[in-house]
């Protein structure tokens, strides 16, 4: 198991807004396509708990934070570019970049 | 003043000293106000006091959202001020929130917004049903994310929320260089805009206050200095410079009535400001104990600033010679407050008259020498500081007096400090040695009392160990 890497990642939503459905949407593809079986997400909607936000930190929506593996990393926003956001939890194995395009 | 609406506006008691007097009652209640300043001016101590000022004073619950320091360092930070901050967040009265914006943690991709934020601020206000806000400091966002017209949008919408929300809210943005703040946060914020400054000028520190807008009023816009004590923040409060004091008539005694007899009317008015000079050792400082113990004697307390003395140097001195200064001391009717005048800037020094004057609420101050204070100023900082200061003392009719130390013999009138003071003063007696037949005495003249008649002579004295002796 220890050789076996999971993603816990965590999706921060404030709602059923349309940026919010749409991170939801996306992370979930991503995952599927690239991280087949080795992952777990989970949606926090803080309107339901605003009390959350203040543990990871969370100040824009949507936000996706990278628990394990660490450190964590956080992406801010819909999602919508999948470079980025494979780049940004180091799925792809092309080396871990942290500047932005 | 036209009197065709009145409209009253609200305002929110700042939990500043000396601010609300200034602001004719406090910020604007329920707005947005904006503090900036230079880093290390105050700008978060400001905001944590009118924080937890609000709770202890005004019963008003408050949320601090710091983006920069951590919880436990402010906590740490205000403890010696008297602000126990974990105390007032068991009380459910104070929630500190730290929110955290590491750059190289986060990446942006897409389309998002600050929600998060406003719903976190939203959660800290309802949990204690805040009605003082701070954000400590905003433009921290500016460096933690890249879209900065989404940034300044939602800055917009959280200035507007605040409002809707009916906070009062104080934001602190960074001095910038061309703009006000750094990131122009005065565009977002109309109500109230206060700018605090921190200057050190020959090797004095000097904080400064100035309102640069508050809404409604036609505020001057003077820089008001203020200090940072063990109790926090206090600015010097605008004293009404306009010369219209009341005037009392009732006499008192100067302390020797020998002296008192001098004066046509027997001694001296209530509330009035004396000035006693003389070169070195003409006991100037002996009639300023009179002048205070016959104030202890009313039972009127006396706040006593002693610019070249320590207190015991005092209490020895004057016990020499018969006048016994420390029963009163232990009663609490006499309090001597030492200081040099070189630790502080003028304005500093007049701070803390005022902040002693709330504190001890004296009825007879004394300054010796107020010609110490000249080495720190030029002649016009120290006029301006005098006219201040009298005009403290008048407001509250306190009764005054300063010695002041004249170096020429021959004139009493060459002094810089003495022509400062004497126009100001309303009495004025100049003490003078002289060698008479060889012997070494000293005489006084009363150079001027206004509202009253008095002696033209100069009167000599003699010291003893049981006092002064006015001769004949």
């Amino acid at each position: 198991m220890p050789k076996e890497q999971t993603w816990e990642l965590r999706l921060y939503v404030a709602g059923q807004t349309p940026k919010s459905v749409l991170a939801i949407q996306n992370i979930n593809k991503y995952c599927k396509e690239h991280l087949a079986g080795k992952y777990s997400i989970e949606v926090i909607d803080l309107l339901k708990n605003p009390q959350l936000a203040e543990g990871d930190q969370i100040f824009a929506i949507p936000t996706l934070v990278r628990k394990v593996p660490e450190p964590i990393r956080k992406i801010i926003g819909d999602l919508s570019n999948e470079e980025k956001v494979l780049v940004g939890l180091n799925i792809r194995p092309q080396g871990v970049s942290t500047n932005k395009v | 003043m036209g009197t065709q609406k009145k409209i009253i506006f609200p305002k929110t008691p700042t939990g500043i000293n000396g601010l609300d007097e200034i602001t004719g009652g406090g910020f604007p209640s329920k707005r947005p106000i904006l503090i900036c300043g230079s880093a290390g001016c105050g700008k978060t101590l400001f905001g944590l006091q009118f924080l937890v000022k609000g709770i202890v004073d005004y019963n008003e619950p408050g949320v601090f959202m710091s983006f920069e320091e951590s919880t436990d360092d402010l906590t740490k930070n205000v403890k010696s001020l008297g602000f126990d901050l974990d105390d007032l967040k068991a009380k459910n009265k104070l929630r500190v929130d730290h929110v955290r914006i590491e750059r190289t943690e986060i990446e942006e991709t897409g389309e998002y917004d600050l929600e998060g934020l406003f719903i976190r601020l939203n959660y800290a206000i309802d949990s204690i049903g805040a009605k003082r806000v701070v954000l400590d400091t905003i433009e921290t966002l500016f460096g933690g994310m890249t879209n900065e017209s989404l940034l300044r949008s939602e800055i917009r919408r959280l200035f507007g929320w605040l409002k809707e929300k009916g906070v009062t809210a104080i934001i602190t943005g960074e001095r910038g260089e061309k703009s006000l703040t750094r990131q122009g946060l005065e565009e977002y914020v109309s109500d109230c805009v206060i700018l605090l400054d921190f200057r050190v000028i020959d090797q004095i520190a000097t904080r400064r206050l100035r309102i640069v807008k508050y809404r409604g009023s036609t505020h001057g816009t003077n820089e008001y200095p203020f200090l940072i004590d063990e109790h926090g923040i206090s600015v010097i409060p605008v004293t009404s410079l306009k010369l219209d004091y009341k005037s009392p008539t009732e006499i008192i005694s100067t302390g020797l009535p020998a002296l008192d007899n001098l004066f046509s009317m027997g001694g001296i008015y209530r509330g009035n400001s004396t000035l006693i000079t003389g070169t070195a050792g003409t006991n100037k400082t002996i009639l300023a104990a009179y002048f205070a113990l016959s104030s202890c004697k009313r039972k009127e307390p006396v706040l006593f600033f002693s610019f070249e003395e320590s207190p015991e140097q005092l209490i020895r001195n004057m016990s020499s010679i018969g006048i016994n200064l420390r029963p009163y001391i232990k009663s609490k009717m006499l309090l001597i407050h030492a200081s040099r005048p070189t630790l502080e800037g003028l304005e500093m020094h007049l701070l803390t008259l005022h902040k002693l004057l709330r504190e001890f609420k004296p009825k007879t101050i004394i300054i010796d020498p107020i010609s110490s204070l000249i080495t720190i100023g030029s002649s016009s900082e120290v006029r301006a500081m005098l006219v201040r200061l009298l005009d403290i003392l008048k407001t509250n009719q306190l009764n005054a007096l300063f010695t002041s130390l004249t170096h020429n013999q021959a004139s009493q009138f060459q002094d810089a400090t003495v022509d400062a003071v004497s126009s100001l003063a309303d009495t004025w007696i100049n003490v003078t040695n002289c060698d008479k037949n060889g012997e070494r005495t000293r005489s006084l003249l009363i150079i001027k009392s206004r509202g009253m008649g008095h002696s033209n002579k100069e009167h000599t004295f003699t010291i003893s160990d049981k006092g002064i002796k006015l001769q004949e």
